[in-house]
């Protein structure tokens, strides 16, 4: 028996134990008439609109470029949407299908708490029973948005197995999936899982790269460079995606560097892993001599992942997109740049992405346009930063 | 003949219910291995399931994920495995199961893993986050080196899909009680009682049942509407409880004797 559909390539696929099969397959199916509705597709939009806050602009950043003197530098400012980040697009699509679906309870997993919080967010808005599953140590990491998901009336439960972030989380929100899989949706927040899951988040992400499409103007004598930060990958997938068919963009995907791809430290899979299944796709991983999966560390939460999105790996094997690195250090050298010279406090996950742009950008012609996705906003890192600095607020 | 291949022979032939006992590789400790293989088929199990530990075992409740965890700081591989097997084979007739998740497989190198499995005498294979749909080339190479597979039936599985586990599956189906991970539950039966009923007129195959059997009472009425039954976490529990006893082997066995009773 041949399962062709579901993989990019030889990556993804649906590794998952025999009772969420006849749910994946529902969901798909769910969604494959839900992209045909045109009903479904208006409310969408419209959500995105007006509640989100879409579209979001293409920011000319005149004084970073004037400072890196030789690409344009353009920002799309995804940190400027409800919640503070990209995350929102994904669950507004994913929340309107879990009601289409008749599914009264929400399940989701969070690391940084950006996709826990969006998650929380649609719950309250839409009136759904809303549980999330947070690392222990992500929960003392990322206070600020423990507290707002709590305040939007989501049951944050603490996960307390492995190394208690993100990687367990999923781990924790597939068990509670299992157990409770006829009434409950799980909203998974970025291009990993099983398939449907890496496919369905990428389409409701890519209304990132459709919306820069008609906001940048490409001529003849430009060329453009797309640059977004990779952890599961759905920031970047939703940049990346609607450019993918035209070979004269070039794209970089930058993974969390940690202390250097050289030392035991990051969360560089693309880089530093090789092929296994974990969360219910083939895809790069991080893992040991004996197939155990790796700690990661990346001084951003929402980039400390032990996986990567299929679609990522297929990108990476067939060369269409070069994925590279940031230190913990550089990011923060980007992260204050950033502030200090636009008055954009960016995400320290998005600060990974604006770091390679300012190594590259000096060494690129004045007719190369480089687009920074800046996934979300740095609110919730500011103590971190301090942190990491030696600083007390 | 594959000592499965035998026992269910038995099961179909004269109604006999099989004992499934399961034990985390390496738990509690190295050493332990050893002695409680032997100890569980002393006990009269059947079959013994034996669990790689894996980092993130998604199916396995908290009892099966503890012990996992606790037989990888041990330091438990699976070429460890493989080597501890072989110094006992000899001494245990009964067949041996795996039950590991597919990543440490992948990673040991597919090929090599049923080669090194048929080697020391190891009988089937059960992977939980593998259905049926991605099967093809595990079980191209099970087939090779006449290591049967087991495949998993669960409370969602439509009917049409119980036909197709079935058919993969090559002596017996595994039939998950209810939608959940692995460990105890209270009230079990009542809540399957339907569900087995309707595996019962779908399933031509010999099936057991697992997730949630922790009770001599559990084996008895779960026996009467399928072919047996797995006990793991129950087992692991008890294992725990004494896992510090010098005389934990002889408990086990006597552990296992009182589980299968009602199988008499």
């Amino acid at each position: 028996m041949k399962r062709k559909k579901g993989y990019f390539g030889k990556f993804g696929g649906m590794f998952v134990p025999e009772t969420l099969v006849p749910i994946l397959e529902e969901l798909e199916m769910a969604y494959f008439q839900a992209k045909k509705d045109k009903k479904f597709i208006e409310e969408y939009k419209h959500y995105l609109e007006k509640y989100a806050g879409r579209p979001t602009p293409l920011y000319f950043a005149e004084r970073l470029t004037k400072k890196l003197g030789g690409a344009k530098i353009f920002l799309k400012r995804e940190d400027l949407l409800h919640t503070g980040a990209h995350k929102i697009n994904n669950t507004i699509g994913q929340i309107l299908l879990a009601i289409k679906m008749g599914k009264t309870r929400i399940i989701a997993e969070t690391g940084a708490g950006q996709h826990g919080l969006a998650v929380a967010t649609v719950c309250a808005k839409f009136g759904l029973k809303c549980v999330i599953y947070m690392g222990e140590e992500d929960m003392e990491r990322q206070k600020l948005n423990l507290y707002k998901m709590r305040l939007l009336g989501a049951d944050v439960i603490p996960v307390k197995s492995g190394c208690k972030t993100l990687k367990d989380a999923i781990n924790e929100t597939l068990r509670d999936w299992v157990t409770n899989v006829r009434d409950t949706f799980y909203l998974l927040g970025s291009t990993v899982g099983p398939y449907p899951y890496p496919l369905l988040v990428r389409d409701f992400q890519s209304v990132i790269g459709r919306e820069v499409k008609t906001q940048i103007k490409k001529n003849r004598n430009s060329s453009l460079i797309l640059i977004a930060c990779v952890g599961g990958g759905s920031n970047a997938l939703g940049l990346f995606y609607p450019f993918l068919k035209d070979k004269s963009v070039k794209i970089y995907g930058v993974e969390g560097g940690g202390l250097g791809i050289n030392s035991q430290k990051h969360s560089a899979t693309l880089a530093r892993g090789d092929i296994g299944v974990l969360h219910g796709s083939k895809s790069y991983i991080l893992q040991d001599f004996d197939g155990q999966i790796k700690i990661p560390h990346s001084i951003s939460a929402g980039l400390d992942y032990p996986g990567v999105g299929p679609e990522h790996s297929y990108l990476k094997e067939i060369g269409r997109v070069d994925y590279t690195s940031a230190t913990d250090k550089e990011a923060l050298k980007a992260f204050h740049i950033l502030t200090e010279i636009e008055g954009i406090i960016p995400a320290l996950e998005s600060a990974h992405a604006v770091a390679y742009a300012v190594k590259i950008a000096p060494k690129c012609s004045k007719n190369t346009n480089i687009i920074i996705n800046l996934s979300g906003r740095g609110d919730k890192d500011v103590d971190i930063v301090a942190e990491a600095e030696g600083k007390k607020l | 003949m594959n000592r499965i291949t035998k026992i269910f022979q038995d099961v179909k032939k004269n109604n006999k219910k099989v004992f499934i006992p399961f034990i985390t590789a390496g738990y509690p400790r190295l050493e332990s291995t050893a002695e409680l293989i032997p100890a569980l088929a002393d006990g009269g199990a059947d079959l013994v399931e034996i669990g790689v530990p894996f980092s993130d075992p998604m199916a396995d409740g908290p009892t099966i994920q503890a012990s996992s965890h606790t037989a990888l700081e041990n330091g438990v591989t699976l070429k460890w495995i493989f080597k501890t097997i072989k110094k006992i084979r000899n001494n245990v007739k009964i067949p041996l199961i795996f039950f590991s998740y597919l990543n440490p497989i992948l990673k040991y190198g597919l090929e090599r893993f049923f080669k090194d499995s048929q080697k020391i005498g190891i009988d089937g294979l059960l992977i939980p986050d593998l259905p049926p749909e991605e099967s093809d080339e595990i079980k191209k190479l099970a087939r090779r080196y006449k290591i049967n597979t087991i495949f998993l039936v669960s409370p969602t599985t439509s009917n049409n899909r119980i036909r197709l586990i079935e058919e993969l599956s090559d002596d017996f189906v595994y039939c998950v009680s209810v939608t959940g991970t692995t460990g105890t539950r209270g009230k079990l039966y009542s809540e399957v009682k339907p569900y087995l009923m309707r595996l019962k007129s779908n399933l031509k195959k010999p099936y057991v049942v697992g997730f949630g059997v922790s009770t001599p009472e559990d084996v008895k009425k779960i026996s009467e509407i399928s072919n047996g039954v797995v006990v793991g976490s129950a087992i692991i529990k008890f294992i725990e409880k004494f896992k510090n006893n010098k005389e934990l082997p002889e408990k086990v066995k006597n552990y296992v004797k009182k589980l299968k009773s009602p199988l008499k």
